[in-house]
């Protein structure tokens, strides 16, 4: 199973001192995030990627790269790139030269975004959002499998006999999770492919995604790819962590309560019971995300969700070798207890390269 | 067959929920005659309980666990009644955010009674320009007799141009009780966690609508 951490990279003051980083510290505070995770044996590294303030993840690739070069070890992935609006024959080149320079390193999580404007400054029309989200993935995952393409579909000029450049590394398309938080033909094209499902389930209760997790697997099975079990689900989580859970809630709670996305709404206590968010002790945190194999059966991937809502990077920093000395080992170790057999283990490029039928 | 009331009031004792009562008293007395016989479970929903849960819900998207409760008790029933007191020339807004925590489908082809307070029965057409409209895009069945009560609905009776409150009361109920009985075998009700999992359009043929 792979432990590691995304961020939504927002731009957002500190509620508790009034200072708003520069879009520079910013995306630095990200990269020395990501060089964290791997120092403290967490093994993958995701961003988001937006077009709007205050996000400054744009350029998905360009950070992913400049992390490889000072990483060996950690997958880099993305938390979403937008299969809607970006090209996909630019998706196929550059998440394959990611891969080579990244020695395999690399995977993604397609999403359709977090918001409608984004649709036309890509030139592309929200009302086609889900048609847009199958047709540029079938390209994606013909271009990467196929040396020469033709192709014709309803959103993009044709292709003749193209050949998108490089090819995959060792012949192996990078790892594709399909990330949804509602909609159930996006866990129906995950189970079609044979690819993973990620479900960000931070924000919602988890009787929603115990209902699209379970639509994933069933249909994976239909499609011939495994058992239901088999299937490759990926989740998200959100900690914060003291070595007493008060000072954990004492801490967190400005961030809470001011935070750009449920802020100035319920109380902390409250979001806790309802979403998976958890402000505690280590203990509190492995005992909560231990909690979710029971809703979701086995999975692969948990990704943690640590440095939003204004936290300095001081304080990520911190909550990062907790996460890594004191919660990840115990987990790993929970984890396996009793994992049935035919549970798959989270797909690596070296696993994939020995396995010729899981590309 | 389930009857649930939502009632906006906001004082205690509400007259908004007095209405409430006697709406459903009078549906349950025509749908437990000996004709009918159906035995009915009735609940009245009180929003002032929910209110902080109906405006966390706003900003979170979505509602807390008693606040879904309530939903799922909404949305499950076989007959509504929904009684707010008139604000400012409409429906209350926290009437209204309660409406909106709910999924846009999920009244679709319920028996609904509209019913409204106020200090004056100048503002009883707030329930054929607000609520009926309202419920109308929900594609509910609202039921031909809405019934506003105005402060002094409650000690007169009709007078030469309408019948008094308890008479419009009355036929009121036995119109949801009506429609509950005729429609209840057929009703179609909105999938929830205790269900199986959604249906879904097979890939192949979200595949094939994209063809050129």
């Amino acid at each position: 199973m792979q432990f590691g951490i995304f961020s939504v990279g927002d731009v957002t003051t500190d509620p508790t001192t009034g200072r708003t980083p520069s879009e520079r510290e910013r995306i630095k505070a990200m990269v020395t995030i990501a060089l964290k995770a791997e120092e403290v044996g967490l093994d993958v590294f995701a961003t988001g990627e937006h077009h709007n303030p205050p996000f400054v993840p744009s350029s998905p690739t360009t950070m992913l790269g400049y992390i490889a070069a000072r990483t060996e070890r950690l997958i880099l992935s993305t938390a979403t790139t937008l299969i809607t609006t970006n090209d996909p024959v630019k998706i196929a080149e550059d998440y394959a030269m990611l891969q080579h320079l990244a020695d395999g390193r690399v995977d993604l999580i397609l999403g359709r975004g977090n918001t409608g404007p984004v649709y036309p400054w890509f030139g592309q029309d929200i009302r086609q959002g889900i048609p847009l989200a199958i047709e540029n993935y079938a390209l994606l995952h013909k271009l990467w499998r196929e040396d020469v393409v033709d192709w014709e579909g309803r959103f993009r000029t044709p292709l003749q006999g193209f050949t998108a450049t490089p090819r995959p590394l060792d012949g192996v398309p990078p790892f594709v999770w399909h990330g949804s938080i509602r909609s159930p033909e996006i866990a129906e094209q995950a189970a079609y492919y044979g690819d993973g499902f990620f479900a960000n389930n931070i924000f919602w209760p988890k009787e929603h995604f115990i209902r699209l997790i379970t639509l994933y697997r069933q249909r994976y099975a239909h499609y011939g790819h495994g058992t239901p079990e088999q299937a490759i689900v990926g989740l998200g989580g959100q900690v914060f962590m003291r070595k007493n859970s008060q000072d954990a809630v004492r801490e967190f709670r400005p961030y809470f309560d001011n935070a750009p996305v449920y802020g100035h709404g319920p109380s902390l206590e409250d979001f806790m019971a309802e979403t998976p968010l958890t402000v505690g002790s280590p203990q509190q945190v492995i005992d909560r995300t231990l909690t979710f194999r029971e809703h979701f059966g086995d999975y692969q991937r948990q990704l943690f969700l640590m440095d939003h809502a204004g936290l300095p990077l001081k304080t990520v920093l911190e909550q990062l070798d907790i996460l890594g000395e004191e919660v990840v080992p115990v987990l790993r170790r929970e984890f396996a207890k009793n994992r049935p057999a035919g549970v798959p283990d989270a797909p690596t490029h070296a696993a994939r390269t020995s396995e010729p039928s899981a590309a | 067959m389930k009857l649930v009331a939502v009632s906006a009031g906001l004082s205690q004792p509400s007259s908004t929920r007095l209405l409430a009562d006697r709406l459903v008293q009078a549906t349950r007395a025509r749908l437990e005659e000996p004709a009918a016989g159906a035995p009915v479970e009735a609940r009245v929903i009180e929003l002032r309980d929910l209110a902080g849960d109906i405006a966390n819900a706003l900003v979170t998207g979505f509602p807390n666990t008693r606040l879904r409760e309530a939903v799922d008790a909404v949305t499950g029933a076989d007959g509504l009644v929904a009684v707010t007191p008139v604000f400012t020339a409409s429906y209350s807004g926290l009437f209204k955010s309660f409406v909106d925590v709910l999924d846009p489908d999920a009244l679709a082809g319920v028996p609904v009674l509209v019913a409204a307070t106020g200090g004056t029965a100048r503002h009883s057409l707030v329930l054929e320009h607000a609520m009926r409209p309202l419920f109308a895009y929900l594609r509910a069945v609202v039921v031909p007799t809405a019934v506003y009560a105005a402060s002094e609905d409650w000690g007169g009776g009709g007078d030469a141009f309408t019948e008094g409150l308890a008479e419009r009361v009355g036929r009121a109920g036995a119109e949801l009780a009506g429609l509950m009985t005729g429609q209840a075998a057929t009703r179609r009700r909105p999938a929830g966690p205790g269900d199986d999992v959604e249906a879904v359009v097979p890939f192949e043929e979200q595949l094939a609508a994209l063809r050129p």
